[in-house]
């Protein structure tokens, strides 16, 4: 479905990725993990094209996104949805008015099929209850549910979630991993998860890269993944604090440098 | 719904906007005046205009009847020649009229003043595009000074 | 010396730099596809949000201007015995000067600097970056509809002031400090060009409407999506585009009223 070959992308002089590939197949869930700030959204813009590559071919349903003329880009957005970190509902609608949005801006469905349409991706996330509250009425977890609403609403071929889990309680969080893998299944869906929650990625993902230091150091079904033989892959997996990742940032020697302050 | 709703508050705001074009075109610049009234045109030469520009008013015992039109340089004696559009409804001055620059107070602006003359058998009345003999043009300041020395030295 | 030369290069290029910008996405607004399908609500909704919401302001800095205009005109008219000279003096000041000026500079504070926020925060929220994946261009939708009702209202906002202002100074002169009402209009009626003063203050408006509304869509658009960002932002477009409206007044007015 999504093909990357050899992606090199920097911002500035910063490489962020350099000569990465990676495979996203039609129906599946898959997930990229890694530490954080090594740009995991920003791959999610490449694929969804508001990013340029410096070299390399994103290739998503038989078209190359970096090489798309404007109007066949927005053409192909047509096809993909993200669902971003913060939820990015639309504060000066409701929420019906939201989900809403996409098929009333890409469709002339008259309103009383729209509100069909609204009221079944509603009741996919269970918020038919709550269509009439503006976004700032909803708690964090109900907004990434009524965001995701409105991520499936035209049924997307492609969807992509940016850190679903972060900043969810235990309840919200499982909801989300319930409401991903069930989407999936029953829509069809290839879905690319984003994420550094190691157990709920584990629990639903079909495949998983784990990206680290600008490219990828393992990839795997769950299973084979926690038999991987790299040790980073390991620390990564089971979160310990020091490792192939050191804990402390870059410095001189801490001996030395507690006597200059003497001196 | 709230969509027509909108569209009313905005339809209003654009009707009191053009009501304020219509107030500043009417009232403030008075371009009606001139231009839809029905006007007939007097011709005039001046010694001097003075300060007279086009637009200024045209009064007849401190009624304005019309305004300038234009003013140009006649080629052969080098005076000036101004246009009146004179006010249809004012249209029976004697050709005996004169015409003369004034000022409107100390500092003001200056107007023509229409002064109508007699009237008896041999006077006709003036008609569109005749011209007014009897003329008086601005007074300079300058040549006023000039004047009042020259007596002053003669005396 | 040189790191003030680099300084300043830096400025210079950072300048051009925000104008290409600006001017990438006046065009992407105005000229991009694809084009939202049902546009008209959106304008309409916006001429509401800059236009009308600006109204209140507009009407009360103008009676208050043409008021004061009146006070100070007359105290020093009447020195010279010349009152009757008070209304071409509101009103030349009005339609000229200040109608399109302080027209501009309120509208920059009020939806100017509104415009900024509500941009940058939609930015800051990533609602600008979500819309466009999902096909919607954020250019066309969000920037397009702001511009017009911006480029469109502030003119008919200067209009509204102007004859404000004349009322307001009618009311001081006439009805206060007992000037001749009939005097009032007629002084104004000779003094005052439909072209020479009223027109060319329609283009003088205009001119500052689409300064104004650029550089408050484009501090917006370009802002730094952080809460500090955002309120730098709408600092920089008060800033920006009061100092524009000031230069480019002090241009338009030589050409105009200079020769």
């Amino acid at each position: 479905m999504v093909d990357i070959q050899n992606l090199t992308f920097r911002r500035g002089e910063r490489v962020i990725y350099d000569n990465m590939s990676m495979q996203f197949s039609r129906g599946k869930v898959t997930a990229i993990m890694g530490p954080s700030g090594i740009g995991k959204t920003t791959l999610l813009r490449l694929i969804g094209g508001q990013l340029k590559p410096d070299s390399g071919s994103i290739v998503f349903d038989g078209a190359n996104i970096p090489t798309l003329k404007r109007h066949e880009l927005y053409q192909a957005r047509k096809k993909m949805s993200m669902l971003f970190q913060s939820g990015a509902l639309f504060t000066e609608m409701s929420v019906f008015d939201n989900v809403a949005f996409p098929i009333r801006e890409h469709t002339r469905l008259p309103e009383a099929i729209i509100r069909m349409m609204v009221l079944m991706k509603l009741e996919a996330v269970g918020l038919r209850g709550a269509r009439d509250l503006m976004p700032s009425e909803l708690s964090g977890g109900m907004a990434r549910r009524a965001a995701l609403a409105r991520a499936i609403a035209l049924d997307p071929q492609l969807i992509m979630y940016d850190e679903p889990f972060a900043g969810q309680d235990p309840i919200s969080m499982g909801v989300i991993v319930r409401l991903i893998k069930s989407l999936n299944d029953a829509l069809g869906m290839t879905s690319i998860v984003v994420s550094h929650d190691v157990t709920e990625v584990m629990s639903i993902a079909d495949y998983v890269y784990i990206v680290a230091e600008r490219k990828v150091i393992g990839h795997g079904t769950p299973a084979q993944l926690l038999q991987h033989e790299s040790p980073l892959v390991q620390q990564f997996l089971q979160g310990q604090a020091d490792g192939p990742v050191p804990f402390h940032f870059k410095a001189a020697d801490y001996a030395q440098e507690l006597m200059e302050m003497k001196g | 719904m709230t969509t027509r709703k909108l569209e009313v508050i905005v339809g209003a705001f654009v009707a009191i906007a053009i009501a304020a074009l219509l107030l500043l075109a009417l009232k403030v610049a008075n371009t009606g005046v001139t231009g839809s009234d029905e006007t007939y045109k007097l011709l005039a030469k001046f010694e001097n205009i003075g300060g007279l520009k086009v637009r200024s008013p045209v009064k007849v015992g401190g009624v304005v009847v019309g305004r300038v039109s234009d003013i140009q340089l006649d080629p052969e004696s080098f005076q000036p020649i101004v246009t009146l559009e004179i006010n249809a409804s004012y249209s029976n001055f004697p050709e005996t009229s004169s015409l003369a620059i004034l000022t409107s107070g100390l500092l003001g602006e200056q107007y023509i003043g229409l002064q109508a003359g007699f009237v008896d058998e041999t006077v006709t009345i003036l008609k569109n595009g005749d011209y007014v003999e009897n003329t008086k043009g601005a007074i300079v300041l300058e040549e006023l000074i000039g004047q009042f020395l020259f007596n002053r030295g003669n005396s | 010396m040189l790191n003030k030369l680099q300084q300043l290069g830096a400025a210079t290029i950072g300048t051009i730099q925000g104008l290409g910008r600006a001017s990438l996405m006046l065009f992407g607004a105005l000229w991009g596809r694809p084009r939202p399908v049902k546009a008209w609500p959106l304008y309409v909704k916006q001429f509401y949000v800059v236009g009308v919401l600006s109204l209140l302001i507009i009407l009360v800095s103008g009676l208050f201007i043409g008021m004061v205009l009146a006070l100070q005109g007359y105290t020093v008219l009447a020195k010279f015995g010349a009152e009757q000279m008070l209304g071409p003096l509101v009103a030349l000041s009005l339609l000229r000067e200040l109608g399109p000026v302080v027209t501009a500079l309120l509208f920059a504070g009020r939806a100017g600097s509104a415009l900024t926020a509500e941009i940058g925060l939609m930015k800051a929220t990533e609602q600008l970056s979500s819309m466009e994946m999902m096909a919607v261009d954020p250019l066309r939708r969000i920037i397009a509809p702001r511009f017009w009702a911006g480029v469109i209202c502030m003119p008919l906002l200067a209009l509204i002031f102007n004859a404000v202002g004349i009322l307001g100074g009618h009311l001081v002169g006439v009805d206060w400090l007992g000037v001749d009402g009939g005097g009032y209009w007629s002084a104004m009626q000779a003094n005052v060009d439909f072209y020479d003063d009223i027109v060319n203050g329609i283009i003088k408006s205009a001119v500052f409407a689409f300064i104004v509304t650029v550089i408050a869509l484009h501090k917006g658009f370009d802002a730094i999506p952080t809460s500090e960002g955002i309120s730098q932002a709408t600092t920089q477009t008060v800033v920006t585009a009061s100092l524009a409206v000031l230069g480019f007044d002090f241009i338009l007015t030589a050409v105009m009223f200079g020769g």
